[in-house]
C-alpha cells in the first residue's frame, strides 16, 4: 500500500494515523476531518472544559511527536462517498482522494431535537464553546436525557451554580448499560447534589418561539428553562457509505480485526460494529478506550501484520465523572445478569459485580479505582463469553 | 533517601506507594524496580492502582499510559510526563533517592 486515507480526525482517526506510523507504514497518510479543529479530547467537553477549568490547549490531543509523523491533515473536509471500484474517497466538493487503503473513523453525532435558540446538544468542541458561554449567563437548565452525557452536563451546570432539572423518558436512567438496579443507584447522585430528576415521562415539546422558555412533558407539566441540553444519544456517521457495498448494521460491520467486507477498508471507533471477543458478538461501542485501542488492531490488519493486542482491551471499559464521583464500568451486561455489591455501600463508594451463570461478566465501581482495576483484570482473564 | 519497604514486599507486577508530597510509587517489573511520581499528570489518580504491563503503567481512571523507565506518556489523555526517581536496594530494603531525575520532554 502506498496511500492510506483515514476518514475522521478525532481520537480514533488520530490513533489510526499514529498506529500506521508506529507499525512502520512509510507511505502517504491522509487524514480527513469534517471539523475545523485539530484532534481534541471529547470527555472534558461535558466536564472540565465546560466549567472553564480546562483550556483548548489542555484538551488538544496533538503532541510534538505528532509533527514528526508526516501526516497530511485535511481538516474542515467532509467525505461524501466511498467508491471502492475506483479506490477513492469522494469529498463533498466532488474531489476524489485516490487511496489504496481506508480507515473509517467517522464517529457519531449527537441525536438532535429541533427547537428554538437556547436548545443545545453536546458532542463537538463548537457545541461546547456555545454551551459554555450560555451556562456563564446563569439561569435554569433542563437536561433532556439522564444518560452519561446528560448526567455530566447536569453535574457541571450545578457546580456552576445553575438551577438544574433532568428529565428522562425511561423509568430508570442508564438502565441499558447498568441495569435497573444500578441505574437507580447512580441516578441517586442527582438528588444528593441538588438536581431534580423526573423519570418515566417523555418530553412532548419545547416551548418558546425566538428562545426556549420551557420543556413540556407528556403529562402536561411545563418545566421552565433558560437553557435546554438534549442528551438523548448518538447516531453513527455511516450514511455517507450508502452504495459503497459495505454492510451497515448500526455501524459498519467488521470482524474482530476491524476488517469490513472490503479487505482494504477497516472501520474503528463509534462508527464500527465489530465482533468483540469478550461479548462473543458484534457490538458497537461508543467508548473512549475503544476509539483509542481499536485503530491499533485495524492498522495491523491493513498492513498485513499480526497485531499484538493486550487482552484487556477486548473488555469494554468506560468511565463517567459526575458530581465529584468516579463511575467506572467494564464488561458487557445483558438483561438477566445478576448484580451483587461486593464492596462498600451504595450511598458512598462501592463495587458491584454482574454475573451470568455465576461467571463475572461486568463490573461497576463508584470511587473504587483500585478494586475496580482488579475486577477488570479478572474479566480480561475470563476470556470469551457465551 | 526515602525508605519504601522490604524488597520482599514488592512482588513482581505490583507497586508500593509512599505517601508524601508528592506521593511516589515503586513498581516491580519482573524483578526490576522503577520509581515514579504516583499521581497521574492528567487527573488526580494513583498510578500504583493502575494496570502494569511490561514497563507501562496504565492509569486506573482514564487509561493514560506511562513508561516507567522514562516517565513519558505513551498515549492520551496525559501529555505531561511523570517524574522518575532512582531506586536503591540496601540490605534487603528499598529506598527512593529524594532527588528527582529531571523531566526530559
Amino acid at each position: 500500500m502506498r496511500t492510506i486515507t483515514v476518514v475522521g480526525a478525532s481520537l480514533a482517526g488520530l490513533s489510526a494515523a499514529r498506529a500506521l506510523r508506529a507499525q512502520e507504514f512509510a507511505g502517504r497518510v491522509i487524514v480527513l476531518g469534517d471539523e475545523r479543529h485539530e484532534p481534541y479530547d471529547r470527555p472534558p467537553l461535558s466536564k472540565t472544559f465546560l466549567d472553564g477549568s480546562a483550556s483548548l490547549d489542555d484538551i488538544s490531543l496533538i503532541t510534538s511527536d505528532d509533527n514528526l509523523l508526516d501526516i497530511d491533515w485535511r481538516l474542515g473536509t467532509r467525505a461524501a462517498a466511498l467508491d471502492p471500484s475506483e479506490r477513492a474517497v469522494v469529498l463533498d466538493t466532488g474531489e476524489r482522494v485516490v487511496t489504496d487503503g481506508v480507515v473509517l473513523a467517522t464517529g457519531a453525532r449527537a441525536r438532535k431535537m429541533p427547537g428554538p435558540a437556547g436548545v443545545h446538544t453536546l458532542r463537538t468542541l463548537d457545541d461546547a464553546l456555545v454551551l459554555r458561554e450560555e451556562l456563564r449567563q446563569g439561569g435554569s437548565v433542563v437536561v433532556i436525557g439522564a444518560g452519561f452525557i446528560g448526567a455530566e452536563v447536569a453535574s457541571t451546570a450545578r457546580r456552576l451554580g445553575l438551577d438544574v432539572t433532568v428529565v428522562e423518558t425511561l423509568p430508570t436512567p442508564m438502565a441499558g448499560p447498568l441495569g435497573v438496579e444500578m441505574g437507580q443507584v447512580c441516578a441517586g447522585l442527582h438528588a444528593r447534589n441538588g438536581v431534580r430528576l423526573i423519570t418515566g415521562v417523555p418530553v412532548s415539546g419545547l416551548v418558546g418561539s425566538s428562545r426556549v422558555r420551557a420543556v413540556r412533558l407528556a403529562d402536561g407539566r411545563e418545566i421552565p428553562a433558560d437553557i435546554v441540553v438534549v442528551g438523548i444519544g448518538a447516531v453513527p456517521n455511516v450514511e455517507w457509505l450508502a452504495g459503497s457495498g459495505l454492510t451497515i448494521n448500526g455501524g459498519v460491520v467488521t470482524d474482530a480485526r476491524c476488517i469490513t467486507d472490503i479487505p482494504e477498508v477497516v472501520a474503528v471507533g463509534d462508527c464500527a460494529s465489530s465482533f468483540n471477543d469478550h461479548a462473543g458478538t458484534v457490538i458497537r461501542l461508543e467508548h473512549w478506550t475503544n476509539a483509542l485501542q481499536q485503530p491499533k488492531i485495524a492498522a495491523a490488519s491493513l498492513l498485513g501484520r499480526t497485531s499484538v493486542h493486550a487482552t484487556r482491551y477486548s473488555v469494554p471499559y468506560f468511565w463517567s465523572d459526575q458530581y465529584g464521583s468516579r463511575l467506572q464500568f467494564a464488561g458487557h451486561r445483558r438483561d438477566g445478569d445478576e448484580v451483587e455489591v461486593v464492596e462498600g455501600s451504595l450511598d458512598m463508594s462501592f463495587v458491584a459485580v454482574y454475573r451470568r451463570d455465576s461467571r463475572p461478566v461486568a463490573v461497576l465501581a463508584v470511587d473504587q479505582p483500585r478494586l475496580f482495576g482488579r475486577w477488570r483484570r479478572e474479566l480480561a482473564s475470563e476470556g470469551v463469553l457465551s | 533517601m526515602i525508605p519504601v519497604c522490604a524488597l520482599a514486599d514488592i512482588r513482581p507486577g505490583e507497586a508500593v506507594r509512599v505517601d508524601g508530597d508528592p506521593p511516589i510509587s515503586v513498581f516491580n517489573v519482573d524483578g526490576e524496580l522503577y520509581a515514579i511520581d504516583d499521581t497521574c499528570t492528567h487527573q488526580d489518580a494513583s498510578l500504583a492502582d493502575g494496570w502494569l504491563e511490561g514497563c507501562l503503567i496504565e492509569c486506573p481512571l482514564h487509561a493514560s499510559c506511562f513508561d516507567l523507565r522514562t516517565g513519558q506518556p505513551t498515549g492520551p489523555p496525559a501529555k505531561v510526563p511523570v517524574r522518575t526517581h532512582e531506586v536503591v536496594v540496601q540490605d534487603g530494603h528499598v529506598y527512593v533517592l529524594a532527588v528527582a531525575v529531571p523531566v526530559t520532554t
